[in-house]
């Protein structure tokens, strides 16, 4: 059984993010991009089934920019097998919408008679939380999102999920798109063996030609800004002055 | 403790300056896997080593696992002995990033003493083979109460009996003897005549912890570096085999400058990588504390200083690589490596100072690790050679081949 892991070159989560004075988004220029963490937890996942032999290859996939290979390079040497990476667009700043990454991947799916996608539940820039659904939707799979513990069996995966209030067991049939959650487990650091034979791992480049799907954008980003600055807390003197806050400044009781 | 969460904003000059040295995929992604590590692995553990003075064995142990199991673990011996054979900038690079983290910690992310190469026969085995697999970990000792800089002066004797040597004297400041299971050390085996008058001949050894008549103890307690302790080493008529001398007997000099001339790039890298973390405290806090109504970094007293701090980290860093890539290109690098030395450490010096400066008083307080980088950076000046002896290693380099 072959898994594709979609992983997404987003910005370092350790970055202090700049919005655009123009509005049109945050500035990418010359910060520092990573794997986006839940893409890693979703790469991680793969190779243990790999390891414990319930996959037989492990391929990721990165839709963007050229740049986006040091992203796949990553994932090889955490220990993908191979990789694919689908150049559509020369612009870091332009991001591709998640029914266009969706489309692609079913196309990359099918043609490599894959049985199970393993994506993080979204990314970190966006947050869109999207791309996993739809593609179950276009490839008629069935879909477990926000694992945090999962199982393949013969031809099914039985997958705990993070929900509200607590931890939801379901199963599901193969093949299957699994969106994973950050409890799932702790991604390895890439060994020094396999960082040098990442190089001479097989990344294959291709445009969305290839497989007839359309970039044209459906969304428009009409504004972006800078979350509200937290005010400073005021200190109380006793319980009855904050009862009296409560109830008449802030009016919650 | 407070916690103070730094943003690593500076990420971006990083970016550039790694591009600007031209590193390929592998040592990029060699780079970020260390830092990961270091981050990850070593931060976390650095307060308590600091404050108690002792790694707990747990984490030590831990460290040393994980970095064999990445395959990192004496990454600077060559492939045939089955490591990861990186080239000196490979090895300057994976350096630069531990000497952001203590170490004390660091310590246990296994780099041998790349002088047992020297090992030969029973000696592969017995110390080579096992300090490559972490299996034991080596030490090395030269220092002496009376021989600093002056290495010859050395009074620590072995004295031939029978097929053995027998020796007597003491060693000082001997940097993770602790936890050695064998010790390299440097002993006088003789005294021979010289244009510059009578000096000793010097033969390292390879000695067993446990040997009889060896005994290793606590050293002083050091502002720098706590918790990476510095050892005395006793010999009382301790005999050892002929077949414990590493290298030829009186051939001392000669193990040293094959092997050692080139691990003092190790202080330079450190410096680099631990005055890059320094400068990540410094601009953060430049760019978020207030004063008179406004962020300090706005005051050129304040932002001037960050100009000059990264000017200097950027040379001190392209210098190291530029010795580091002399090795590697087969060059006989010892004043580019003293050089580096020399400049690094006292980038480090002059950084850490201006961190303090910059944070004011709070920068003092054991609360924020910047101290502890002020007090850590003022060994590398000492150590590994003293600056003073590297302009004498750069200057003799320029005016020997003048025939002055």
């Amino acid at each position: 059984m072959k898994v594709i892991v979609p992983v997404k070159r987003v910005i370092d989560y350790n970055v202090k993010v700049r919005v655009k004075a123009d509005g049109s988004g945050v500035d990418l220029t010359n910060v520092k991009m990573s794997m986006n963490p839940f893409d890693e937890i979703a790469v991680e996942e793969a190779i243990r089934l790999r390891e414990a032999e319930k996959v037989t290859e492990v391929i990721a996939v990165s839709i963007g920019v050229k740049q986006n290979q040091e992203t796949l390079r990553t994932a090889l040497a955490m220990g993908a097998d191979r990789a694919i990476l689908v150049i559509a667009s020369e612009d870091v700043h332009q991001d591709i919408e998640p029914l266009t990454v969706a489309k692609l991947l079913k196309e990359i799916a099918t043609e490599e008679a894959a049985n199970l996608v393993l994506c993080g539940k979204q990314a970190i820039d966006n947050d869109m939380n999207a791309t996993g659904q739809m593609l179950s939707a276009l490839l008629g799979w069935s879909q477990a999102t926000f694992a945090s513990e999962l199982n393949i069996e013969a031809k099914n995966a039985v997958v705990t999920r993070e929900v509200d209030g607590g931890l939801q067991s379901i199963k599901v049939s193969l093949p299957s798109v699994i969106t994973v959650d950050l409890r799932l487990n702790q991604p390895r650091y890439a060994s020094l063996p396999n960082i040098m034979k990442a190089k001479r791992k097989q990344l294959d480049e291709k445009v969305p030609s290839d497989y007839g799907v359309d970039l044209t954008a459906r969304l428009s980003i009409i504004n972006t800004r800078e979350p509200e600055t937290r005010k400073a807390g005021v200190k109380v003197a006793s319980v009855d002055e904050l009862l009296v806050k409560l109830k008449e400044e802030a009016g919650v009781i | 403790m407070l916690s103070y969460n730094i943003n690593k904003v500076n990420e971006i000059i990083l970016g550039i300056s790694r591009m600007q040295y031209g590193l390929n995929e592998e040592q990029e992604m060699i780079v970020s896997t260390v830092r990961n590590f270091v981050e990850k692995e070593i931060y976390p553990h650095e307060d308590l080593v600091d404050r108690t003075g002792e790694v707990p064995k747990e984490v030590a142990q831990e460290i040393k696992r994980k970095t064999l199991e990445l395959g990192f673990y004496a990454c600077n011996f060559p492939e045939e002995m089955g490591c990861a054979g990186l080239n000196h900038l490979e090895f300057a690079l994976v350096e630069r990033e531990l000497g952001r983290g203590s170490m004390a910690l660091n310590h246990f992310f296994g780099r041998p003493q790349n002088i047992l190469m020297a090992c030969q026969g029973d000696q592969i085995d017995e110390y080579l083979k096992p300090a490559l697999a972490g299996e034991k970990m080596d030490a090395l000792a030269m220092t002496e109460p009376g021989a600093g800089s002056d290495i010859r002066s050395m009074s620590c004797t072995a004295k031939r009996d029978g097929g053995d040597w027998v020796v007597n004297g003491s060693k000082h400041f001997i940097s993770g003897a602790d936890h050695a299971d064998f010790i390299i050390v440097f002993i006088a085996t003789g005294e021979e005549s010289t244009p510059r008058g009578i000096k000793k001949k010097i033969t390292s050894f390879l000695v067993d912890r446990g040997t009889s008549g060896f005994v290793i103890r606590d050293g002083y307690k050091s502002v720098s570096h706590r918790g990476y302790k510095n050892m005395i080493l006793e010999f009382t008529d301790c005999r050892l085999p002929n077949s414990q001398v590493l290298g030829e007997v009186d051939g001392g000099f000669d193990v040293m400058n094959e092997w050692l001339y080139a691990t003092r790039i190790t202080v330079a890298t450190m410096s680099v990588g631990r005055a890059r973390r320094v400068f990540d405290y410094a601009l953060d806090y430049a760019a978020t504390r207030e004063q008179f109504g406004q962020k300090i970094g706005k005051f050129q007293g304040i932002s001037f200083q960050l100009a000059d701090m990264i000017t200097e980290i950027d040379a001190a860093d392209l210098l190291t690589l530029a010795a580091a890539k002399k090795l590697d290109t087969g060059g006989f690098a010892n004043r580019e490596i003293a050089s580096a030395k020399l400049f690094a450490s006292e980038v480090l010096g002059k950084v850490t100072d201006q961190a303090i400066q910059i944070y004011g008083g709070m920068g003092l307080m054991d609360d924020l690790p910047i101290e502890r980088f002020w007090r850590d950076a003022r060994v590398e000046r000492i150590w590994d050679g003293t600056s003073e002896i590297q302009r004498h290693i750069i200057s003799r380099d320029l005016l020997r081949a003048l025939g002055a």
